[in-house]
């Protein structure tokens, strides 16, 4: 087996008292899709957000990439070239296009000329299926098409990784399918991603690996089939029970 | 019945209280009304030369502007070299107009702005090109309040950007001199901190070093101001979500670039009314400089009516110059509208 891009060892972090992560493990190979679910308040968006270091953790090891993440913030700027974000509320910046979402970092961060990231920036609107709306600004479309820029944003500096935080929680029920469409899209394409999402038809399709939290712990790590049709573990269950409903 | 009549009958008497209202007010414009048209217009002195035109025509005396103008305007600066503030102002008041224009905002407005205060620097204060040295102890009138209210202004708002990003650092030191420096302002009355600029901020500096007057009050105007702009610029980065900073942090701009780049033209449209609003109580500040001994317009207005034959006719001047100071905040009032209109386009 290859090394691992995402190592994640024995990792721990409270917030003031609150243990919010509890001896975290998780190893995630290059192009493998991840989803996590687990109850509300089970540490899901916190672990993620760890891993490109929005939260920082206390005790273990983080490593993207071979990339450790510490205090060193040569190493941070490192990973966060490597990964990308996709938050359940978009977090699109208002003040600018579409296209200019787009681009920023590109430009900004990575130096790359603005004709090309511009010409790059289109080639990703055209694969979310969105290109016809690159000059309009984030608060005159829908919440799908908000949240396919904001992956097309993401995708703008060329990531190894993608997180998707809940992306489809925000969502209408109508507009779930395109956003989730263009997430299968991009796992077929070899993509490795972590994502926390309680869809679980998507995550049938799609997961090589499921992973269930619960008050702070990786409970149960399996692939789809035995994570779906035989849990071991009497909460992952349960939780089951609860989402997909009987 | 027509349409004006309907809305007549229906507005102004649609009610016995409406009539008794409206019966009142006509009174009450009949009262005021002609005698102020009868004084302002028709028994005013427009033009006589002397203090006693005024007095035979009963009226307003705006024969006093016709013949006082330039000593209210330019107070001390030397009367046969008037041209150079009145070019100088000409100049700023054209840049301004540019600097309204969506079309203009362009990198060299900025250059263009560093020029006027270079070149009308340079026309105030002489020495060069054959110029006459002016001090700046001479300068005076609108000019003055101009420059004073102008770079205030323009030093106070990066410096209360700086001021109120300090105050929600997360570094302890740069927020307790934010925070300090903030409230220690805030706790002083304008004329207080004039009186230091003036008195005290000399005290500490080396023998035989001196300071301008004029740039002492500049001082502490620019001090006062981006006190209060901090807290009118803190707003606006209270109000932007959460998210914004993760998302740019996810993007992996630094900090400069985040607040550069995503905050600040977020906070900063949000807070454009109190920001403007600080931008003309400045201005209208600019008049309390006048207590450190310069003569700002208000003050060169109150010298232009010194003489005994026209201190009579103070009304007028006061109100000559009270509409010099209501045009321009009129205008930045204006102004701010406008720009909050512009700057939402599309976003909404
Ligand atoms: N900044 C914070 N300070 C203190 N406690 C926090 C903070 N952020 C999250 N928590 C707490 O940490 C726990 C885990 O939060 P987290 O957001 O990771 O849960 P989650 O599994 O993503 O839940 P959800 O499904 O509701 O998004 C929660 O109990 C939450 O209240
Ligand atoms: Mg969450």
């Amino acid at each position: 087996m290859s090394t691992p891009i995402i190592e994640i060892k024995d990792v721990n972090k409270w917030y003031g008292e609150f243990h919010v992560l509890k001896d975290v493990c998780l190893e995630v190979a290059k192009g493998e899709k991840v989803v996590v679910c687990g109850p509300s308040g089970s540490g899901k968006s916190t672990m993620i957000r760890c891993i490109n270091r929005l939260e920082e953790h206390q005790s273990g090891r983080i490593a993207v990439d071979g990339i450790e993440l510490g205090d060193d913030v040569k190493a941070v700027e490192a990973v966060r070239r490597r990964v990308g974000m996709v938050f359940q509320s978009f977090n699109l910046f208002p003040h600018l296009t579409v296209l200019e979402n787009l681009t920023l970092a590109p430009v900004k961060v990575a130096g790359v000329a603005p004709r090309e990231a511009e010409s790059t920036a289109m080639a990703l609107l055209e694969r979310v299926r969105i290109p016809e709306q690159a000059g309009k600004f984030p608060g005159q479309l829908s919440g799908g098409q908000q949240q396919r820029v904001a992956i097309a944003r993401a995708l703008c500096l060329k990531p190894a990784v993608m997180l998707f935080d809940e992306p489809t929680s925000a969502l209408d029920p109508e507009m779930v399918g395109e956003v989730l469409d263009v997430m299968s899209g991009l796992a077929a394409e070899g993509m490795t991603m972590i994502c926390v999402t309680h869809e679980m038809g998507f995550a049938r399709a799609v997961a090589d690996t499921m992973v269930f939290m619960d008050e702070g712990r990786i409970v149960e790590v399996a692939p789809p089939a035995q994570f779906f049709q035989s849990p071991a573990n009497e909460r992952t269950r349960r939780f089951l029970g609860k989402i997909i409903g009987h | 019945m027509n349409r004006p009549g309907r809305w007549i009958k229906a507005n102004l008497f649609g009610s016995p209280v409406n009539t008794v209202l409206t019966v009142l007010a006509l009174a009450l414009l009949w009262q005021t009304v002609p005698p102020f048209l009868d004084w302002a217009l028709f028994s005013a002195s427009w033009g006589g030369g002397s203090p006693e035109s005024c007095r035979q025509a009963g009226g307003a005396c705006w024969t006093l502007l016709a013949e006082r103008h330039r000593l209210m305007l330019f107070g001390l600066y030397p009367y046969d070299q008037h041209w150079r503030p009145l070019l100088a102002m000409a100049l700023f008041v054209a840049l301004l107009a540019a600097s309204s224009h969506r079309r203009c905002w362009r990198p060299w407005l900025a250059l263009a702005w560093g020029a006027l205060i270079v070149v009308a620097s340079l026309l105030m204060w002489g020495g060069v090109a054959g110029l006459v040295p002016v001090e700046t102890a001479q300068w005076g009138g609108l000019p003055l309040t101009l420059v004073i209210a102008v770079l205030a202004i323009v030093v106070a708002f990066p410096f209360s950007i700086l001021l109120a990003l300090g105050r929600r650092s997360e570094l302890p030191v740069i927020k307790a001199v934010s925070v300090g420096y903030i409230e220690l302002v805030r706790g002083l009355p304008l004329v207080s901190l004039l009186f230091m600029a003036s008195v005290m901020f000399p005290l500490f500096l080396p023998e035989g070093v001196t300071i301008e007057k004029a740039l002492r009050a500049l001082v502490g105007m620019t001090l006062f101001t981006a006190a209060y702009l901090a807290e009118a610029v803190r707003g606006g980065l209270q109000a932007i979500p959460k998210g914004q900073f993760e998302a740019a942090d996810a993007l992996g701009l630094s900090y400069w670039q985040t607040m550069r780049l995503i905050i600040l033209p977020q906070a900063l449209r949000l807070v454009i009314p109190p920001i403007v609003g600080q931008f003309i109580t400045c201005f209208k500040d600019t008049s309390l400089v006048t207590i450190v001994g310069l003569y700002d317009l208000l003050a060169a207005t109150k010298a232009a009516l010194n003489d005994p034959a026209w201190r009579p006719f103070f009304v007028e001047g006061y109100l000559a110059a009270a509409l010099v100071y209501f045009c321009f905040c009129f205008f930045m009032s204006r102004y701010s509208q406008w720009l909050e209109r512009e700057v939402a386009k599309g976003t909404r």
